[in-house]
Order: structure tokens, then C-alpha cells, then sequence
């Protein structure tokens, strides 16, 4: 009579377990935002880092000039479109007059995204040109990233623009490793102190 | 296939298409409004250009499901009777060669004229870079832009 009783309890307190166990893994879901600092962690992340974002597919996005990249070789874009106050194009040269909130099928064609724009001109968050130790640096200046803070840092990795950087479209490269790799570093980076290299 | 209602030149038009038809073959093909262009079809001529609510759309590349429910403008009504001040200084100074181009880049200067009533050369260009004339006929165009403006400003309205 005993033996049921004990299995009972065994079972009801496993499902209690599983339970618990399902509750703290939607609590650590929520990005954990402590920060270890480990210099020497912290710069080999970036240089994973620092290569997703001088690729054509984020650099193209944040030249130096007013004029966007385009292509593998960052050419400046055929046409010359203008940033424009608020980095979505000037006059009859809109960012979206031809970049569609998706892909244009066909190869080279405008590739697209719902939110389709350059950085805006009083924050141009420029890539192009950029040594590691200055792009990471501007990367965690609040008045040179956009007023970001660690936590906003942190969600830019699943940015729907970013994100598309591994969906370039036809003809296009993708950036030297995956999404889920470079959140990976990103996160290690900024976890390990944002740290900055050398040069 | 699907029942599309898109605004056309001010009026309702009932079309039954792919959604992702590219708004340009709606245009051409099931209206029959032939005075917009195709030129290259990946939008890097401009011959295509219609103002979709106001905006210098490249129809080639834009589906027309985008369009519906906004206001799409074509050249056949970029004025009532071909007298917007852009036609009336197209006109004057001889502008068009072949012609194949000039209804986009009309489309293009009337956004222009719009947000920038009195253009400099350097406005003129940041509007109109996208808008590729195989005639070369950029100086006349520059000219009937600056044109248009100053006929503008005398009263003639758009
Ligand atoms: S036909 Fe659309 S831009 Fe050339
Ligand atoms: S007039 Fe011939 S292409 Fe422009």
C-alpha cells in the first residue's frame, strides 16, 4: 500500500522539479547583464567582432561619407544617394523608392527591409576607415552609438537591419561567420568589459 | 490571383493579379497607362518612376501590393492638362530626345520642385542622379528644372 503512496510523491515531486526547472529557465532568459571583466577574453571576442562589422554586408551600411557602399568591394552606390537628415535618402532619392521591405528577387538587385536606412546624420556611426580600437570604443560611447546603454547593446544583435546582413540577397557575400556565432561574441565581448584592443 | 483595389490618377481601379506583380506591369499591362517606362527592371534607370502618396517610386521593383490603398500618381496626371510648370519648361526649353526617359525623370523633378522649390545645381543633382537620360540630355534638364522653379514662383501651380 506504501509503495504507490512513495511513487506518487516520487512523480509529484518530479513534476514539481520539471516545473521549477521550466520557471528558471525563462527567468535566465532574460539576458543576464553581469559583467566579468576579462581584458584578454573580451579582445579575442571583439576580433570576431570587428570582422562581422567591417564586412560589406554592416560596413556598406556606415561609411564615412554621406554616400552608402554597395557591393564586395564597398564601392560607393551607383547614383550616389544621400543620407539625408534622418539617413532614409533626400528628395526623389528615398532609401525605399527602390529598396522594398524584402529582397528584390534576382541577382544584384536592391536588397530590402522593412526599415530600410543609414544611421541618421547627427549620429553616422561610421564603420568604414575605423581601426578595432576606435570601433570599439565608439561601440559602447553612448553619445556615439545612439544613446545605447548595455542593455539596448546587448538587443541591437537581433536588430531586424543587422539581422539582414545574413540575407544580402543574390550576389552578395555574407559576412565571415553566422549570426549565432557573432551574437556570441558580441554578448562575450561586452560581458568580459567591452574591452578595447590595442590597435 | 487576388482582387486588388488600387487608386489610380485619382481614381478606384479593380484589378485581378498576383500580388507580387511589379506595379509597373499593372500599370502598363492591365490599365493601359503606357506613358510610364520600363527601362532595366531592377531599378537603377528611373524610367519607371511613379509618385506612390507622393514619393518617387521605382514601379519596376515595387510590388503592387505595396501600392494599395495609397494614392499612385502617373505622368498622364502629373497635371490636368500637361501644365504642371515642369511640362510647360520641358516644353519651352526642348528637353526630351528619344523621350524614353523624361516621364520618370519628370516624376523625379516634381518631388523635387515639392521638398525644394528653389533647387540649387547640387539639390538637382542629389534628385535626379537616379535617373538615367541614354540621350544625355542632363543640361536641358537642369535647365527646365530651374526653370520650372522660377515659373513656380510667379504663380504658375503645379
Ligand atoms: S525600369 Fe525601373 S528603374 Fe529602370
Ligand atoms: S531622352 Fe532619350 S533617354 Fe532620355
Amino acid at each position: 500500500m506504501k509503495k504507490p503512496i512513495i511513487l506518487g510523491l516520487m512523480l509529484l515531486s518530479s513534476v514539481v522539479m520539471a516545473l521549477s526547472f521550466n520557471v528558471s529557465k525563462k527567468e535566465t532568459k532574460t539576458e543576464p547583464l553581469m559583467v566579468v571583466k576579462d581584458s584578454i577574453a573580451s579582445v579575442a571576442a571583439f576580433k570576431q567582432v570587428y570582422a562581422v562589422l567591417m564586412s560589406p554586408r554592416c560596413m556598406n551600411c556606415h561609411p564615412a561619407g554621406n554616400v552608402p557602399l554597395q557591393g564586395d568591394d564597398s564601392h560607393l552606390h551607383t547614383m550616389l544617394p544621400k543620407r539625408g537628415v534622418e539617413g532614409k535618402g533626400v528628395l526623389a532619392m528615398k532609401c525605399s523608392n527602390c529598396h522594398q521591405a524584402e529582397n528584390t528577387p534576382g541577382l544584384h538587385t536592391p536588397p530590402g527591409n522593412p526599415n530600410w536606412h543609414l544611421p541618421p546624420d547627427n549620429m553616422k556611426m561610421v564603420f568604414q576607415g575605423r581601426s578595432a580600437n576606435q570601433l570599439a570604443k565608439q561601440l559602447v560611447n553612448p553619445k556615439q552609438n545612439g544613446n545605447k546603454g548595455m542593455k539596448e547593446l546587448i538587443a541591437h544583435a537581433d536588430d531586424g537591419l543587422v539581422l539582414a546582413g545574413w540575407n544580402p540577397g543574390e550576389g552578395r557575400s555574407l559576412p565571415p561567420i553566422s549570426h549565432a556565432e557573432f551574437k556570441k561574441a558580441w554578448l562575450k565581448w561586452l560581458q568580459t568589459g567591452a574591452f578595447a584592443p590595442a590597435k | 490571383m487576388e482582387k486588388l483595389t488600387l487608386t489610380v490618377n485619382g481614381l478606384a481601379r479593380e484589378v485581378n493579379v498576383d500580388p507580387n506583380m511589379p506595379l509597373l506591369w499593372v500599370l502598363r499591362d492591365l490599365l493601359g497607362l503606357t506613358g510610364t517606362k520600363f527601362g532595366c527592371g531592377v531599378a537603377q534607370c528611373g524610367a519607371c518612376t511613379v509618385h506612390v502618396n507622393g514619393e518617387a517610386l521605382r514601379s519596376c521593383v515595387t510590388k503592387v501590393s505595396r501600392a494599395v490603398g495609397q494614392q499612385i500618381i502617373t505622368i498622364e496626371a502629373l497635371s490636368e492638362n500637361n501644365d504642371h510648370p515642369l511640362q510647360l519648361a520641358w516644353a519651352e526649353l526642348d528637353v526630351p530626345q528619344c523621350g524614353y526617359c523624361q516621364s520618370g525623370q519628370l516624376m523625379s523633378a516634381a518631388v523635387l520642385l515639392r521638398e525644394k522649390p528653389n533647387p540649387t545645381d547640387q539639390d538637382i543633382d542629389d534628385a535626379m542622379s537616379g535617373n538615367i537620360c541614354r540621350c544625355g540630355t542632363y543640361p536641358r534638364i537642369r535647365a527646365a528644372i530651374h526653370k520650372a522653379a522660377k515659373m513656380q514662383q510667379e504663380g504658375v501651380k503645379p
